[in-house]
């Protein structure tokens, strides 16, 4: 099967492109018209990361690519060879819950959970951004992702808490474990 | 989706060489309208030309205090970039009104400016619609029009254009740089935008084979004292119902430059050119704020559930009068 390279067009067969995900070297093959989402969810079958309205309104899909938020459901696998795709999956560290996870257990920050993995990645990237200077900031900047039970008092209140704890160590993704993910090396 | 071909362009002549070769082929950048409408069967291009290689992101403030963004430069880029927040607010607060944090990431500013209308009809390929079958008709007209536009409609369609940045950018007077195999090309952004006429498939002035390569704003004393309103069905990620870009220079009290340009209300970034006329050498008193919005709305012509636009293009109006004139 052909790899993807520039300035070499490929038809609607699958290409392989390079995914970099959670760390990890991932090769998939991938027709042109695959989805992120739909390369993560069916083709590396890490089911994290859900599929909520797949018009990019919901959220629920937002992982974080090449650090920076985004919605897997309406871009391309292949806009993305070689790049760094973080999903939930990868949040955690070594068995031990990221600070934003904990903080959603103890704010009870869910009823039915689907749209949770987004919430959660759109609040590492929101941490990661530093653009939040007060409450009302980090609603608006949160505004991407919806929660149909509209546990939204309790997600903010889970994001607010480690914002304002991020100085702390561990709060932010350490900026060993982003070194490593930028590298591409493995993080787990 | 329908199956599509796709090639990752290396640089800005390979990119335009795939676009003339590979025929109703499309430009790919932040793909966060077009892969939306992939999704949908809105659009079904036959081939991609993905031009996130080629080096147009950067951001750079001339040494004549003119702004030159590049076309691939991140909506949040921009917004957040130190040259903008200082020197032309009301483009960032534009973009910031403007969809969510994820879409303002991978968004880019070309694509934003070259974004597709969110009229429901557009976007559903189950029903008839000019803009995506030219011919097909336009049900809007006597359908659901309540998001519709009030000025300068056609028989064949009376959508608007969605993007909040654009209006900034109309109240900036900024120019669209492009590309392609006949060369480069400067457009005001008044002549960017095409109205819908006999043709809404065409939206732009761009050539089949034109790539929009940046953005540039002038040096203008405009830049400072400058706001974007926008009023919409919730106080976040939805479109707008009416925005209003402003900016002003006053010489005392009395308005010696100004500028204010309408979103939601037309296919294009609506400059009220009629209201700047009748605020220019006054003070703004609310007798001349009065004729001002009165001005602003002549020559509306509403459909049957978009009438509420007149109203709040007035309001609008009125509330960035009085956030200038407290300014003054």
């Amino acid at each position: 099967m052909n790899k993807l390279t520039r300035d070499t067009p490929v038809g609607t067969e699958p290409v392989e492109i390079t995914l970099f995900v959670n760390g990890e070297e991932r090769r998939i093959a991938v027709e042109p018209d695959v989805t992120l989402v739909d390369a993560i969810r069916d083709r590396l079958d890490m089911l994290g990361t859900k599929v909520g309205c797949a018009h990019g309104q919901c959220g629920a899909c937002t992982v974080l690519i090449n650090g920076e938020r985004r919605y897997s459901c309406i871009t391309l696998a292949v806009m993305h060879d070689g790049h760094h795709i973080q999903t939930i999956e990868g949040v955690e560290d070594n068995g031990q819950l990221h600070p934003l996870q904990q903080a959603f257990i103890d704010h009870d920050a869910f009823q039915c959970g689907f749209c949770t993995p987004g919430q959660i990645m759109s609040g590492l990237g929101l941490l990661r951004e530093g653009h939040v200077q007060n409450e009302d900031d980090m609603r608006e900047e949160m505004s991407g992702n919806l929660c149909r039970c509209a546990a939204y008092q309790h997600i903010t209140a889970a994001i607010w808490e480690v914002h304002e704890r991020q100085d702390e160590p561990g709060v932010r993704l350490s900026e060993q474990r982003e070194e490593l993910l930028a590298a591409g090396g493995r993080v787990r | 989706m329908n199956p599509f071909g796709y090639v990752q362009a290396g640089n800005d002549v390979s990119a335009l060489s795939y676009k003339v070769q590979q025929a109703g082929s499309l430009f790919l950048a932040g793909g966060t309208c077009i892969v939306d409408l992939l999704t949908q069967g809105a659009l079904r291009p036959p081939f991609l030309i993905d031009i996130n290689a080629l080096p147009l992101r950067a951001i750079t403030l001339q040494d004549d205090n003119s702004l030159i963004i590049g076309a691939l430069a991140s909506n949040s880029a921009v917004a957040h970039h130190p040259s903008v927040l200082s020197g032309y607010p009301v483009l960032s607060e534009s973009i910031l009104a403007g969809a969510s944090a994820q879409i303002r990431n991978a968004a880019s500013i070309g694509g934003n400016l070259l974004q597709k209308t969110r009229c429901y009809y557009y976007r559903d390929p189950s029903f008839a619609c000019n803009k995506r079958t030219p011919g097909s008709g336009c049900p809007a007209i006597t359908g659901a029009n309540r998001m519709h536009a009030i000025f300068g409609t056609s028989e064949q369609c009376i959508a608007v254009h969605p993007s909040d940045m654009a209006v900034g950018l109309s109240a900036l007077d900024a120019a669209i740089h492009t590309e392609s195999s006949r060369g480069k090309r400067q457009i005001a952004i008044d002549d960017f935008f095409l109205l819908p006429g006999d043709t809404p498939d065409r939206e732009t002035i761009l050539e089949q084979d034109e790539l929009i390569t940046a953005v540039e704003i002038p040096a203008t004393p405009f830049a400072r004292k400058s706001n974007y309103l926008k009023v919409r069905d919730r106080s976040s990620y939805a479109f707008a119902l009416v925005s209003v870009a402003g900016a002003v220079v006053f010489e005392g009290n009395s308005v010696k430059e100004i500028r204010l340009s309408a979103g939601g209300v037309a296919h294009k970034p609506w400059r009220l050119q009629e209201a700047e006329q009748t605020l220019l050498g006054r003070a703004l008193e609310e007798g001349v704020i009065a004729r001002a919005m009165e001005s602003a709305v002549a020559g509306a012509k509403t459909y049957r559930q978009n009438a509420v636009k007149v109203d709040l293009l007035k309001r609008c109006v009125r509330l960035m009068l009085h956030r200038f004139r407290e300014m003054a």
